[in-house]
């Protein structure tokens, strides 16, 4: 079956049968790289009110992190099953992040933790985690970062969302040496992502209640490439009067952003830049421990922590932060429409880091990774409805 | 070059206090030639605040003041005017003011053309916490050296179809040897104990490749200096939670351009951030890296500190460190005792009035 006939196959089975069956052929016809890789996809894994969701503990700090996740879940009776795919970064074949894309193409949803990239390894091991991102098409990358009180940090009220996009830029991976000694790294930028990325940050924005979209940019240098990405968002930017648009050049955003990082609200940019600024961000609010990231496409969401790190440094020590990777596991679960699941875990997970302040090394305190999770759990206890004996 | 390395021998061979000032005279009346580039917007103000500040510290510099306004040569190709060229290729040191840079007009940015045709591949941005200018961090003290020729930053663009534009990222074997033995030569020369090569070879893996291999083999002769390797987001993260972790940081363009930023960012922002740019054949242009802020032009308003301390680079880099010493410590004092600070500092004195009392320090010293 062609693309376009499933198009039109879709078109028509939107009539006789509900969006779910249209949305498992439409889905085939989103995917514009590896079309090889296309099989029949599944209806969505949601049966007897319970959903499955793809669990791929990454490496580092992620294993010890996902069972925490799942140790929470099963505590509060959250009505979500994990299907654990294990990614094995040291293999060089891709079987083992090909399995996982099949998962998530199966359920919908994912909850990762990072897989580490040795780049000592030469060009033909790609990035696992770029990989996925590609192969899904999960275009937006956002980051909500918040001045939690009780979290030491040298600025406050800061509250910005970054949206990112995720699949093109400069991590295009496309790279060739002309002669022995001169390598060429192409960032390429296209009308429709960056058309896609821009209007996607000024829903968000409608929706949350913003007024304010930052196109962050480079354009003075790159001319063309910036120069497309800053005009098709001040294209979208018309659409939405009642959002006011501006743009800034990402040297000058990140010396506004360590002196007065008040003044953002919404920032959309190009891959490269938001790798920058989403780190600067996280950096401001409090570490790496604290933001949790979700990726989103057309048809698929994989949430994760924000800054993507591995912690290789502190993993197995039952030390590292696990509220990053517990507040994406909310995200999750709002995304999966489980919204009294969610608010009452982040509840939790708040009033933890916030009245309680049982802080991890990371935030200055002495509390271990599963004190935290404890203390989690008997916030929930407290205050939520029945969970099972801790 | 030559003069300087004989005056400095020089300078060192003398030890008795009755041929010192004799030397001390001779060699004040050896005038060296720099070319001043004022620039555009603030640039005129604030480089005649540093000459008048140079002539109050009597430094033997003659300045020779030139404009670099893009003209268009034989064949269509955009270059720098003829004499300031000339100028440059004689004195061998430049001081530069702010210069325009237009979004998509058609011409190279200035600063780039600047930095063609001297060849200044390495930019050297030193970051020093200001006493007297407080901002949320402080005991930053870190270099951030970066690649100034090719990386992001080639100028190589395309449109391949209608939708579709590719810019491409230039990194040469070349260029990132020779800007990973200056960092560590940088790091030796000033007493500093660590090198970290940021990069993201786990996406970009033969471009940062490349260039961490080059670092790597450098480092390899230069057994005294700690070399790491950093990821750029990771830099990112840790530097606004904790700069003072890092010494000396070497990268290609474009994570050079923000991470410059982010620093100058943290001690207090443009308005007070030094930068040198080397090139082959012994050329350097110092500059103060501002805007051309054309909204407070010619009302005598604009901070000169950036240039000022552009500036104290460039004596150092020429070997006059005392006089360097004393114009950058009337400097520091003069922002330390808040009386007459420029706007952007808390103040609300004028350029000429901020200048005047440096000058002032300089002559009391």
């Amino acid at each position: 079956m062609t693309a376009r006939s499933v198009q039109s196959v879709s078109g028509a089975l939107k009539l006789l049968f509900n969006n779910r069956l249209t949305r498992v052929y439409g889905a085939a016809t989103c995917t514009q790289r590896n079309k090889s890789s296309y099989t029949a996809i599944p209806p969505p894994a949601r049966y007897g009110g319970r959903h499955t969701v793809t669990l791929i503990p990454g490496d580092g700090i992620g294993p010890e992190l996902s069972k925490h996740v799942c140790e929470l879940f099963r505590f509060c009776c959250v009505p979500v099953d994990f299907e654990v795919v294990n990614v094995d970064s040291t293999k060089d074949s891709e079987d083992d992040i090909n399995n996982a894309i099949m998962a998530i193409r199966r359920n919908g949803v994912a909850l990762k933790g990072n897989i580490e990239t040795n780049h000592n390894l030469p060009p033909s091991y790609k990035s696992r985690n770029n990989l996925l991102r590609t192969t899904l098409d999960l275009y937006a990358n956002v980051m909500h970062c918040q001045s939690l009180p009780g979290v030491r940090s040298r600025q406050t009220n800061i509250d910005i969302i970054i949206i990112r996009e995720n699949t093109e830029g400069e991590y295009s991976s496309l790279e060739h040496e002309n002669v022995p000694g001169v390598v060429e790294c192409l960032k390429i930028i296209t009308r429709t992502k960056s058309l896609r990325i821009a209007d996607y940050a000024f829903k968000t924005a409608r929706a949350q209640g913003r007024r304010r979209v930052t196109a962050v940019h480079k354009a003075n240098i790159m001319k063309l490439a910036d120069g497309l990405f800053l005009e098709c968002c001040k294209e979208v930017a018309s659409g939405y009067p009642e959002i006011t648009f501006d743009s800034m050049i990402v040297d000058n955003t990140t010396m506004q952003l360590v002196s007065r990082p008040q003044q953002f609200d919404v920032m959309v940019m190009p891959n490269l830049y938001g790798n920058v600024v989403s780190n600067v961000c996280a950096g401001l609010v409090g570490g790496p421990g604290l933001v949790p990231g979700a990726n989103y496409g057309t048809d698929y969401a994989v949430f994760e922590t924000g800054t993507r790190n591995t912690g290789k440094s502190i993993a197995n020590s039952n030390t590292a932060n696990p509220t990053a990777m517990l507040l994406a596991s909310c995200l999750l679960l709002d995304h999966l429409k489980l919204h009294a699941y969610a608010s009452m875990l982040r509840r939790a997970i708040l009033c933890t880091l916030t009245e309680t302040r049982l802080h991890t090394a990371d935030l200055g305190g002495h509390g271990s990774t599963s004190e935290v999770v404890h203390s989690i759990m008997s916030a929930v206890q407290s205050t939520g409805p029945r969970t099972l004996s801790i | 070059m030559a003069g300087n390395a004989w005056r400095s021998m020089l300078s060192q061979v003398v030890v008795g206090g009755a041929a010192r000032p004799l030397i001390a005279a001779f060699l004040q009346e050896r005038m060296q030639t720099v070319t001043m580039i004022p620039g555009d917007g603030i640039g005129p103000e604030i480089s005649n605040a540093v000459m008048k500040i140079f002539e109050a510290a009597k430094a033997p510099i003659q300045w020779e003041e030139r404009n670099v306004t893009a003209i268009q040569g034989p064949g269509g190709r955009w270059m720098i005017p003829p004499d300031c060229k000339e100028s440059m290729d004689q004195s061998k040191i430049g001081l530069k003011g702010p210069l325009k840079t237009p979004i998509a007009a058609g011409h190279p940015s200035m600063n780039l053309l600047l930095r063609k045709t001297f060849d200044l591949y390495a930019n050297v941005r030193p970051c020093v916490s200001i006493e007297g200018y407080k901002t949320p961090y402080t005991d930053v003290n870190l270099v951030t050296i970066r690649e100034n020729t090719e990386g992001e930053y080639s100028g190589i663009e395309h449109l391949i179809v209608e939708g579709v534009v590719q810019s491409i990222k230039l990194i040469t074997e070349d260029a990132s040897r020779r800007i990973a033995e200056y960092a560590f030569e940088y790091a030796r020369n000033n007493q500093r104990s660590s090198v970290t090569a940021v990069h993201k070879a786990n996406i970009m893996r033969m471009s940062d490749g490349l260039f961490l291999r080059k670092c790597r083999e450098v480092a390899e002769n230069y057994k005294d200096i700690k070399f790491t390797e950093m990821y750029l987001d990771t830099v990112c993260l840790n530097m606004v939670q904790d700069p003072t972790q890092f010494d000396v940081l070497v990268m290609p363009n474009l994570y050079g351009d923000i991470l410059s930023d982010l620093c100058a960012g943290l001690i207090g922002g443009l308005g007070v951030t030094p930068s040198g740019n080397i090139g082959a054949n012994g050329v350097a242009i110092f500059e103060s890296v501002h805007g051309t802020a054309p909204d407070i032009a010619g009302l005598d308003m604009a901070n000169p500190t950036a240039l000022i301390l552009s500036a104290v680079m460039m004596l150092r880099h020429m070997g006059l460190h005392d006089i360097g010493n004393n114009i950058q410590n009337a400097c520091f004092d003069t922002i330390r005792d808040k009386k007459v600070l420029t706007k952007d500092l808390g103040g609300n004195s004028k350029c000429s009035e901020f200048t005047d009392d440096i000058c002032r320090r300089i002559q009391d010293m």
